[in-house]
């Protein structure tokens, strides 16, 4: 009897286990039909839970984001503001002062101008922009910018790196992975071959079932190339460094508080790691005559 | 609320309360003095965790309810407002979101528990059915509030599940339709669907806290079960609910948080969707499209039956199977540990179930186990992902309407000790002394 | 807990397990610290957001305002009166710098010196937050239609409820007719 129940007890942990780690898994088990690529071995500052962003790496990624990708890409949920929150690619901790009124915020803010309304008048307006105010879109609706870009709508990249399986080594691959399209893949006009594009290209492809080239076709070219950003602080321009600044500045606007984050939650893990320990001999000390 | 209250009131502010609003005595005879087995494992610990998560829930939600804009132009948005702008507003969506997928693992966990060990008989048949109804409650809630956030997962979930009921024009032409359209308030999921979605994951979580109490009511009845499944005989076999279990689910709530905290964060969105991050397009499906882990096995069951109203009745039979399970086990004998055979094909159904979940997560044409290759595509063949569910769902529904109603009859049961103090009896015959036989999953 | 369990399930003599031991205090404690820091999260959301402190101050340009005139705006969710006043309801306000008045201040302490023209007040009624009317009421200012409060042409309450003055939100000239507020 001892011996089953041992047993049973081993089994249940073991299926507690299973049950665990298998929430774990799932997501990752949940891949499209598709065949991309998976994203390169790339590192980030901001990975683990010690990780944080290299503010001045946030501060390159801003400049090829409004240098290269805001001529297409809108990024409607993020604003001049938030790039002088804590955290962010202008905070200034030695100064710091409510994001919308940092000079930093209110410089950028005003190389830009925002559509509004005239209240005297009531016409449409350019006004120029604060720090309140969200990052001018490129395009004035969808309509716009599908015109403009050969049909295809250029996404909004304020959560990109959430938004996609790989995240920010996705973005680096994607920018850095174009190539020639092999033998025998027709690609549409107005598109481009990438191997870390999902895509099913069965349909395209006119060699052997069994070879179907990995990736899928993307409406953007090849943007990231050599020197196309010259960085304030002398950083190298190759097109390592500003895919790997952009991917940076992305993964930060999915998830501007996600140092913070990791910062709380060590301290909520130790809290409740001490408290557990606590709680347990406590539960020792009231259990311990009791037979059970 | 079983047997003799305890309770003696002291102060005379206690007396006067006492013939007109006894609360302290429920308070004290229910949560402090109640008589508990004293043998209960860390499985019976899942109830006061799942309080836990209810509790975190409706706080959380509540919460996130005063920053939310239940609208279709707006509400992905304002989820982004809670997670970019509003204070703590990130902390508090992860936990609630990470808080629905913490609260089905331990659902799981507590009805496992209760399979394991009997809870189901008599008398707890109206403590489990009533369970049984928190869980479907827990599932609509569940899957109404995925949709909140208006991504394309939330989108494309809601119009798959309420597109279900659409198989009912197979019965009777139109009604399918009829409910669709009477569910989604339009032609397709909109704006109207949003918004009663919206109302309905607002009122549901305190529907389930009306049936936690029903559900508490129906356990305080009885008494709780135990891991012997023998009914308690004497005060021997108890000790007071505090500050015995107090302590130790107080214990196991921690543990339990330390899973949760790490998920809210270190890695908040394992158990989301990317494609969820994708405002909601009425006009393009992403490639693949699965529910939340915790829907997977049913997923699966549905996919794995060919025809959609059957597929269905599968998924939803595969629900009735718990609500049925006390009339269904015709053994005599409460725990599995004195059921050496049932207690096999119980671990061979939580690999089936934890088995369609995987399937749940796969697209139905992949190959599990290749035999062959196909002849003009070079692809791998054999067995896909939809026999694989198809075997295991047969198992699903056989190991509730065969194995456990013939197993009660068959089965040669382990002898079973005469009380919960002396569980074990030796061969000799000879009660062991009682310390021997703590349970090994104590140790430690 | 079997290695330290006892045959007799009694506790043994003395051993009450509901005795407050320091590791209980101690369980209880930690929980308490928990309990409130987690409750601090909860409260703080309810404060302003950061989009909406982000809008707590706003620039305007005031020169199109003719004399005589006020242009209301919309200044954390309540309008702020920017009044351009004639040089006779300057005077008018001067005069009665030593009247009888229930908040008294004078006309000076109210405006910025060299910019008397304007006369910048949150148009919220210091009684119960109504937006009282402009030009109406015995003394050229402000009228509150709620319960008939009177405010001058400086926005000093004279006659009816209010206890207090229309209020000054804080604001600099940021240039000849720029002003910002907050």
């Amino acid at each position: 009897m001892q011996f089953g129940q041992s047993i049973q007890t081993k089994l249940s942990g073991l299926i507690a286990a299973i049950a665990v780690g298998s929430l774990a898994l799932l997501p990752v088990a949940a891949h499209a039909k598709t065949n991309e690529k998976e994203p390169m071995e790339v590192h980030f500052s901001f990975e683990g839970p010690f990780g944080r962003f290299d503010q001045a790496e946030l501060q390159r990624g801003y400049k090829v984001y409004a240098e290269v990708c805001s001529a297409c890409h809108s990024m409607n949920l993020v604003s001049y503001r938030d790039l002088a929150a804590p955290g962010g690619p202008f905070y200034d901790p030695k100064h710091p002062v409510a994001p919308a009124q940092s000079p930093y915020a209110k410089a950028i803010a005003e190389q830009y101008k925002v559509p509004d309304i005239d209240p005297d008048t009531g016409d449409t307006i350019q006004r120029t922009a604060t720090p309140a105010d969200h990052f001018k879109a490129p395009f004035a609706n969808d309509a716009a910018a599908r015109a403009a870009n050969g049909g295809a709508l250029p996404p909004d990249l304020s959560v990109m790196a959430r938004a996609r399986e790989g995240g920010p080594a996705y973005i680096y691959s994607l920018l850095l992975g174009y190539e020639e399209p092999p033998k025998g893949l027709t690609v549409p006009a107005g598109k481009y071959y990438n191997p870390y594009m999902a895509g099913d290209m069965g349909s395209y492809w006119t060699g052997a079932k069994t070879q179907i080239p990995e990736g899928g076709f993307i409406a953007m070219g090849k943007q990231i190339t050599a020197s196309r950003v010259q960085f304030d602080d002398k950083t190298p321009s190759t097109v390592e460094n500003e895919a790997h600044a952009v991917a940076t500045f992305l993964a930060w606007t999915a998830d501007e508080h996600q140092v913070e984050r990791k910062q709380t939650g060590l301290a909520v893990m130790l809290y409740l790691f001490v408290f557990t320990l606590i709680t347990y001999l406590s539960y020792r000390r009231i259990w311990r005559n009791v037979a059970h | 609320m079983s047997g003799h209250s305890t309770y003696e009131p002291k102060t005379g502010f206690e007396r006067w309360l006492d013939v007109r609003l006894p609360i302290i005595r429920m308070a004290k005879d229910t949560a402090i003095d109640f008589p508990t087995p004293k043998n209960l494992n860390y499985w019976w610990t899942f109830g006061g965790i799942l309080a836990v998560c209810l509790v975190i829930q409706i706080v959380t939600g509540v919460v996130l309810a005063m920053h939310y804009v239940a609208n279709s132009a707006m509400a992905f948005n304002s989820v982004e407002h809670i997670m970019r702008d509003v204070n703590h507003g990130w902390m508090i969506r992860y936990i609630h979101a990470n808080g629905a997928s913490m609260f089905f693992l331990a659902v799981y966990m507590h009805i496992l528990r209760g399979m394991y060990y009997g809870s189901y008989k008599a008398p707890r048949e109206v403590l489990w059915l009533l369970g049984c109804v928190i869980y479907l409650l827990m599932m609509a809630t569940g899957f109404m509030g995925y949709v909140l956030p208006w991504g394309q997962m939330s989108y494309y979930g809601a119009v798959v599940i309420t597109n279900l009921f659409s198989a009912f024009d197979k019965v009777i032409p139109g009604v399918g339709t009829a409910i669709t359209t009477w569910l989604w308030g339009g032609f397709a999921v909109d704006n109207a669907t949003l918004n009663r979605f919206f109302s309905l994951h607002f009122l549901l979580p305190f529907m389930i806290a009306g049936v936690v109490g029903l559900h508490i009511w129906a356990l305080h009845v009885p008494g709780n079960n135990n891991p012997v499944g023998v009914e308690v005989k004497s005060k021997e076999d108890t000790v007071p609910f505090h500050p015995y279990y107090t302590v130790k689910d107080g214990f196991a709530i921690l543990v339990f948080l330390l899973l949760f905290s790490w998920f809210v964060f270190f890695a908040p969105e394992a158990m989301g969707h990317a494609d969820n991050q994708v405002p909601a397009n009425p006009l393009a499906t992403p490639t693949h499209i699965v529910p939340e882990w915790y829907f997977l096995p049913f997923y699966a069951i549905l996919r794995a039956v060919p025809d959609k109203l059957f597929g269905v009745l599968g998924m939803f039979g595969a629900i009735a199977m718990l609500f049925a399970l006390p009339w269904l086990d015709t053994s005599k004998v409460k725990s599995m540990r004195y059921r050496p055979t049932a207690r096999w094909f119980f671990f061979l159904f939580v690999a089936a179930t934890i088995g369609l979940g995987w399937c749940g997560g796969k697209l139905p044409d992949d190959v599990v186990l290749p035999v062959g290759r196909d002849a003009v595509t070079g692809e791998a063949t054999g067995f896909t992902v939809v026999m694989l569910s198809q075997t295991l769902a047969i198992y699903y529904f056989a190991y509730f309407l065969v194995i456990l109603p013939a197993l009660g009859l068959f089965e040669k049961t382990l002898p079973v000790p005469e009380n919960i103090s002396t569980p074990v009896l030796p061969k000799g015959g000879a009660a062991m002394p009682s310390g021997a036989a703590a349970s090994p999953e104590k140790k430690g | 807990m079997a290695e330290t369990a006892k045959a007799n399930p009694h506790e043994t003599e003395g051993d009450d397990p509901s005795r407050r031991d320091f590791i209980h205090i101690a369980a209880l404690a930690t929980a308490g610290v928990g309990a409130v820091a987690t409750a601090w999260p909860f409260i703080d959301q309810m404060n302003p957001s950061g989009d909406t402190l982000a809008l707590a101050s706003i620039e305007q340009d005031i020169a199109k305002v003719p004399a005589g005139q006020q242009l209301v705006v919309k200044w954390r969710g309540k309008p702020v009166f920017v009044r351009h006043r004639t040089p006779a309801e300057i005077a008018a306000a001067v005069k009665d710098d030593h009247a009888d008045m229930r908040d008294p201040a004078a006309d000076a302490s109210r405006t910025k010196a060299g910019k008397q023209e304007w006369l910048i007040v949150i148009g919220v009624c210091t009684h119960l937050g109504c937006v009282p009317n402009f030009g109406t009421g015995d003394y050229g200012g402000w009228f509150c239609p709620c319960h008939g409060s009177v405010y001058d042409t400086s926005g000093r309450i004279r006659k009816g409820p209010a206890p207090l003055n229309l209020q000054l939100p804080d604001y600099e000239f940021t240039g000849p007719t720029k002003v910002k507020i907050g």
